[in-house]
């Protein structure tokens, strides 16, 4: 399988009042065509700000990346923003935990989604109101026509997620970037938004990178899995093999601390004691070591360097699970 | 039919049957209407004749999906604004019918946690003044004693007194956010905690670290507590009792343990096969429920879930159904229950 977005060694570092903050750090990926990857971790391990750099939108002059990201034949890190932007709509396109803020909020919707196809495929007026009725119907947006005639507030949280789909599909992109697309919304919700991702991929034959805290999310959206910690793709693994056999203690506290509806009731929740180190100022050793329960000595001196099993599961720890060391 | 004094059409609830009536509980509402009026002739119907007892150190957990009328119901509850009828009784007395300054010191002994814990906490306040302000209202000890107290409730919450006390909330992230809510609430003793979709905002780790504390705090200040959710899972492990909601209306209730192994309304299944699994080899294949609750400016007659009902039959058009006791504890408002 060719890979559609390769992703080597990438780093960001944010320069900060504190010091430079390292946001991501060496993470290599490859995301094969037609595939759904999911990046799951905690809030602040460097989901966004990974995705973000990976889709060339990091160009701040606070910014500093490293590595090299090549997309669909294009090496992104080299081009600059215009090339970049081209690439939008028709190449990738991104979706957001919360579509209020990226639809302008005293626009009606059908102006806003067919000002993009007039702008991008120099549509005409008629035609892209046409158009827009289509990609709404596409998106099952029950009464386009009426949604095509609303205000962003007017809609629930759902149907916003939904217009911001159209959106992003409206140009037939090859991967689409969803950062927690279903975060904010009700679990009724996220099951129909993940279920309309799910059917649109399978038609449009599009690639998918999804962002989520949530395990429960990934086991059934994705092909492959890599778990984040601090800026670090700690592990990285097809979704069926992640699950049956992970290597990585913090894989594994994750998925111990999701709220399950099989536990009996008045159990008590396993939890991950304390929290992600502080990103100025990571220490030496492995970043999870205070917090994992395997921790030995070495971990605490030597950062531990990713290891890649037979079948490419990879993973950074010294001591994983079911390896005989 | 009834009329409200605000002039809005009262319909009738969903029945008592799952009342228990006992002189242990804390917290006793009835037949509570609450609606708005948002246009001339528009009206809001967010709560229709809900009825519901919490009985001493029980925690019940109220689900339903966005805008059912939870965070519309705690408000009431709490008389912010009071409902457009029925009772409210917090230990014995009808909070409907107090006189304001009575209300006010009443409603110390019930303390409400919101769902977006940065915003609900006033950002120009340093963390000892806003766990210190009730406790200064209320003029509960001296300025020594008040220290104290507020040094304990953060120590209680997993919070480094010295390391918090003098920074503001938009210093912290969301879990010690809803930490500091979770002692504000706490500072006053009450009796009656009502937390309003406190983990949805926080990512899973977080979440199971809140859920754990909000258990160790019931047990240790003996708390009564009602646990509002959008999500089945994650009131598993706190509560004692859940109550469906759709719509203003009660679909079911029951012991957590019976209502996840045999739901017996279509709504609460329709939830239970919402919730993800985390485990790739035992996805689901069910029909997700479709669409969205119809408005409450206009319900559906008989039963309210109807219009998203794959078994709904012309009965559940005309009568609304009420609530009957299907199993032991396990009460469910539907013509034709799954058995
Ligand atoms: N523009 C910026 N300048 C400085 N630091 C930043 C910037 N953007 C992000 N960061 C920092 O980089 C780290 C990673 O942030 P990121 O937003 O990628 O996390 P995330 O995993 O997406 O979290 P969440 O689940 O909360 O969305 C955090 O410590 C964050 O504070
Ligand atoms: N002040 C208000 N004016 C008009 N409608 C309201 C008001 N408050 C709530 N509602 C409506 O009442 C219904 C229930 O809302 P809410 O209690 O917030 O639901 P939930 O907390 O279950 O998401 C919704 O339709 C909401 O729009
Ligand atoms: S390297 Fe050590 S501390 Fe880090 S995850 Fe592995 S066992 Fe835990
Ligand atoms: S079967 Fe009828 S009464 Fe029962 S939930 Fe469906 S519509 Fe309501
Ligand atoms: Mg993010
Ligand atoms: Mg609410």
């Amino acid at each position: 399988m060719s890979s559609l977005l390769s992703i080597k060694n990438l780093g960001v570092n944010f320069d900060t009042a504190r010091g430079s903050l390292e946001a991501v750090h060496g993470v290599d990926i490859e995301i094969p065509a037609g595939t759904s990857v999911g990046v799951v971790g905690e809030s602040g391990s460097g989901k966004t700000v990974m995705c973000r750099a990976a889709m060339g939108l990091l160009q701040g002059s606070n910014v500093k990346r490293s590595g090299t990201v090549i997309f669909d034949g294009h090496e992104l890190t080299a081009m600059s923003k215009e090339e970049v932007r081209n690439l939008f709509g028709s190449g990738m396109a991104m979706i957001f935990q919360d579509p209020m803020t990226a639809l302008n909020p005293v626009r009606r919707i059908g102006s806003q989604l067919s000002e993009g196809l007039r702008v991008r495929l120099e549509m005409s007026k008629k035609d892209a109101m046409v158009r827009s009725k289509e990609l709404l119907e596409l998106v099952r947006i029950p009464n386009p026509t009426a949604v095509l005639n609303s205000f962003p507030y007017q809609l629930s949280g759902g149907m916003r997620q939904r217009v911001m789909i159209a959106i992003a599909i409206a140009c037939n992109p090859k991967l689409l970037f969803a950062d927690e697309p279903t975060t904010a919304l009700d679990v009724t919700v996220q099951a129909q938004i993940l279920q309309l991702l799910r059917e649109l991929r399978e038609d449009l034959k599009m690639s998918m990178v999804l962002v989520t805290h949530d395990l429960g999310v990934v086991a059934g959206n994705t092909d492959y899995v890599a778990v984040m910690y601090a800026g670090e793709v700690v592990e990285y693994a097809p979704t069926t093999k992640l699950f049956a056999d992970m290597r990585m203690p913090y894989t594994e506290a994750l998925l111990e601390s999701i709220p399950k509806v099989d536990h009996k009731s008045g159990t008590r929740l396993a939890v991950i004691a304390g929290r992600l180190p502080n990103p100025t100022d990571r220490g030496a050793g492995c970043s999870f070591a205070p917090r994992c329960k395997y921790a030995q000595e070495k971990c605490h001196k030597e950062h531990p360097e990713l290891k890649k099993d037979p079948d490419g599961h990879l993973y950074r720890c010294w001591y994983p699970i079911g390896v005989a060391l | 039919m009834l009329v409200s004094d605000r002039g809005g059409v009262v319909m009738a609830g969903s029945g008592t049957a799952h009342m228990r009536n006992t002189v242990d509980s804390v917290l006793t509402v009835r037949d509570l209407t609450i609606e708005f009026r948002v246009a001339k002739d528009k009206i809001v119907k967010a709560v229709s004749g809900l009825s519901f007892d919490v009985i001493r150190g029980e925690t019940l957990a109220i689900v339903g999906e966005s805008g059912c009328g939870k965070t519309t119901l705690a408000r009431a509850v709490l008389q912010l604004p009071p409902p457009n009828s029925g009772e409210v009784v917090l230990d014995g007395t009808d909070l409907t019918l107090l006189p304001k300054e009575n209300l006010r010191s009443a409603r110390t002994s019930m303390q409400m946690i919101f769902q977006d814990p940065i915003s609900s906490l006033d950002p120009r306040m340093t963390v000892h003044q806003l766990i210190d302000e009730p406790l200064e209202i209320w003029d509960r000890g001296t300025r020594a004693e008040r220290d104290e107290r507020i040094n304990n409730l953060l120590n209680n919450v997993g919070l480094e007194p010295e390391l918090v006390l003098n920074r503001r909330s938009y210093e912290f992230s969301g879990g010690q956010c809803q930490r500091i809510s979770i002692a504000r609430a706490l500072a006053l003793d009450p009796r009656v905690l009502i937390c309003d979709e406190p983990v949805s905002a926080l990512d899973v780790s977080i979440q199971a670290q809140i859920l754990n504390l909000l258990q160790d705090m019931k047990d240790q200040f003996g708390l009564t507590m009602v646990f509002i959710s959008h999500d089945l899972a994650v009131v598993k492990a706190v509560s004692n009792r859940v109550m469906v909601m759709y719509l203003g209306k009660i679909c079911e209730v029951a012991p957590p343990d019976v209502l996840y192994a045999k739901p017996a309304h279509h709504y609460t299944r329709a939830l239970l096969d919402s919730v993800p699994i985390a485990d790739p080899t035992r996805q689901k294949k069910t029909e997700l429920l479709q669409g969205e609750p119809p408005s409450p400016m206009n319900p559906p007659s008989g039963c309210r879930f109807r219009t998203r009902c794959h078994a709904a039959s012309v009965r559940c058009a005309e009568h609304e159904p009420e609530l009957q006791e299907v199993a032991p504890g396990q009460f469910v408002a539907c013509h034709h229950p799954i058995v």
